[in-house]
């Protein structure tokens, strides 16, 4: 249930995003999932793939520097309070989230949710049958 | 092992003597020889013959680097060009280069300086001296290649450059000895961790190191990271090049080949001689300089000087590690800042590389400086909230040593240009 979430440190300088897609395109690497978060003078790119070591692995040898992160990826119903729900289980539980980013595939809405123990958050979530997407699910998004 | 121990050892009062024999007859080479000192000398009055006693050194005019450029190319040579057998010139990013010149004398000399410098440093006829200095019209290449080939050992002149073949080299050949400037010998630690070679698979003992000022903590960096003793060398062109003074294995100052090269400290801004123990800026008399015998030459580097005997068994006079120089310090809003201050603050911190550069800028009549510090790989983190903690810890510490407030900027890994020679760590755009 733990997802391997790459995260790239980006100077604030224009075409160093692109330098990134660039090198991962290159290598085959496809991106389920992404966001970007940014300071005035830098950023950072957090993103999901299907192939996380390789992607470190070229992104390595191109000089960028490269974290590996575990998240979790939580499957919201289509319905109001859906998020609520499981933000509270968590709080409830005393596991911070340090940030969450959305996407959605095809009527599903999916959150990845970087917490302070990703592995806290997925027995929490799963004792309350909150519905968890895979590792292996997302890579292949 | 001490290379000279005839001089290196000798004590205070007979090597005082030979100094005062060795002025002597220098400032007669001076007078006869050298227009630009002959006049120097009528103007204060100084007949060649008047000085017998070391102690008269100080009522002798100091020579600048400028008195070089004005007299470019040869003008304060002491021989007639058929005696000189090699010419050096520093780059001169401003104006014209510094020339310097040798006769064979002089080149015998400078081997000697450095067979003493790499014998102090544990080097012998067994080592294999891989120096990675550049070989060419800078002195450092050719400088410690004459020293280390009358030591006897193996030297690999491989010059600057080419990281990748250098590593190879210093793995297959069994290197014992490095010779190159710090901060290449940090990059090679760092290609060499990349390259995944461990420097258990190295022979590597020491490093000669030098051409450019750098820190204690440079200093422990690079032995921690090549597993090596580090050992400072320093010399300027204009005096003879490397081996003006090198430390031994004790490493607490280097000793100044004084037979040759009589170090002064003096105060920048009165130009008195200040008293042993004081800081102040180092002046070099060339007493056996043949082809360029310069009298009280202002380097502008700041060290202080030590006559205590050394545990090694050496009389010879220590000075301290250069810190700085004169002309390096920057004035940034009134505060004096040496770009070794802020070296030092990074490499105390684990999170940051010794890689860094300083700009100073000034925006609405403020002066501004504005650091640019690698994020070490390892210690980057994917919350902001972490990386902002580590720019305001590094913001703090330098604010609590220089007294003053620097913009702090994370760049990415390899953002700063690795320097193969001597590094360029700061872009005053006051100036431009």
């Amino acid at each position: 249930m733990i997802i391997k979430q790459l995260s790239v440190f980006l100077e604030n300088k224009s075409g160093r995003l692109t330098e990134v897609t660039e090198t991962l395109a290159s290598a085959n690497i496809n991106l389920s999932a992404f966001c970007v978060a940014d300071t005035a003078e830098y950023g950072i790119l957090r993103f999901i793939t299907n192939k996380p070591e390789e992607a470190m692995t070229v992104l390595k040898e191109n000089g960028f520097s490269v974290h590996i992160t575990e998240v979790i990826g939580l499957i919201v119903p289509n319905e109001s309070g859906g998020l609520h729900k499981a933000l509270k289980l968590l709080s409830a539980e005393g596991i911070s989230v340090e940030y969450m980013y959305a996407f959605e595939v095809g009527d599903r809405a999916t959150v990845i949710i970087r917490t302070d123990s990703a592995s806290q958050a997925v027995s929490v979530l799963q004792q309350h049958k909150m519905d968890l997407i895979k590792a292996s699910d997302i890579y292949d998004v | 092992m001490i290379w000279n121990e005839f001089i290196e050892c000798m004590d205070r009062e007979r090597l005082t003597k030979l100094q005062s024999e060795r002025l002597h007859s220098m400032v007669e080479r001076l007078y006869y020889n050298v227009p630009f000192y002959r006049s120097k000398f009528q103007e204060n009055g100084i007949e060649p013959g008047d000085i017998k006693n070391i102690d008269q050194l100080r009522d002798l005019p100091f020579t600048n680097k400028q008195d070089l450029r004005d007299n470019y190319p040869f003008g304060l040579f002491a021989v007639p060009p058929s005696e000189v057998v090699r010419l050096h010139a520093s780059s001169g990013t401003t104006g014209r280069p510094t020339v310097v010149g040798y006769t064979r004398k002089d080149l015998e000399t400078w081997s000697e300086v450095v067979a003493r410098s790499l014998t102090g440093a544990g080097g012998g006829k067994n080592d294999v001296l891989h120096i990675a200095y550049g070989y060419g019209l800078f002195t450092g290449g050719l400088g410690i290649h004459y020293g280390a080939e009358k030591i006897g050992a193996a030297v690999v002149p491989v010059s600057g450059g080419n990281t990748q073949r250098q590593l190879q080299l210093m793995h297959d050949f069994g290197s014992t000895i490095l010779a190159c400037t710090p901060s290449y010998a940090l990059y090679l630690a760092e290609a060499l961790a990349e390259a995944g070679i461990s420097t258990d698979s190295l022979k590597l003992k020491a490093g000669i190191f030098g051409a450019e000022p750098w820190t204690l903590e440079m200093r422990c960096a690079i032995e921690k990271k090549l597993n090596i003793k580090a050992i400072d060398i320093y010399g300027l062109s204009e005096i003879i090049g490397p081996g003006v003074a090198c430390e031994c294995l004790h490493q607490n100052g280097l000793h100044v080949y004084e037979d040759h090269f009589y170090p002064e400290i003096i105060d920048p801004d009165t130009l008195e001689v200040l008293p042993e123990g004081r800081i102040g800026e180092l002046v070099f008399t060339c007493f056996t300089k043949e082809a360029l015998p310069l009298l009280r030459y202002r380097t502008h580097d700041l060290s202080q000087l030590n006559y205590e005997k050394c545990e090694c068994g050496r009389t010879l006079t220590r000075m301290k590690k250069c810190l700085g120089r004169s002309d390096d310090m920057l004035i940034i809003r009134g505060v004096n800042v040496f770009p070794s201050q802020i070296e030092a603050v990074l490499l105390e911190m684990s999170e940051t590389k010794p890689h860094y550069m300083l700009f100073v800028d000034r925006i609405n009549n403020l002066d501004v400086l504005e650091i640019w510090v690698e994020v070490e790989d390892q210690f980057f983190s994917d919350e902001i909230k972490k990386l902002e903690g580590l720019r305001k810890k590094i913001q703090h510490n330098i604010e609590s040593v220089l007294g003053i407030n620097a913009n702090i900027k994370l760049v990415e890994p390899k953002t700063i240009e690795r320097s193969e020679g001597k590094a360029k760590r700061v872009i005053d755009k006051r100036k431009l």
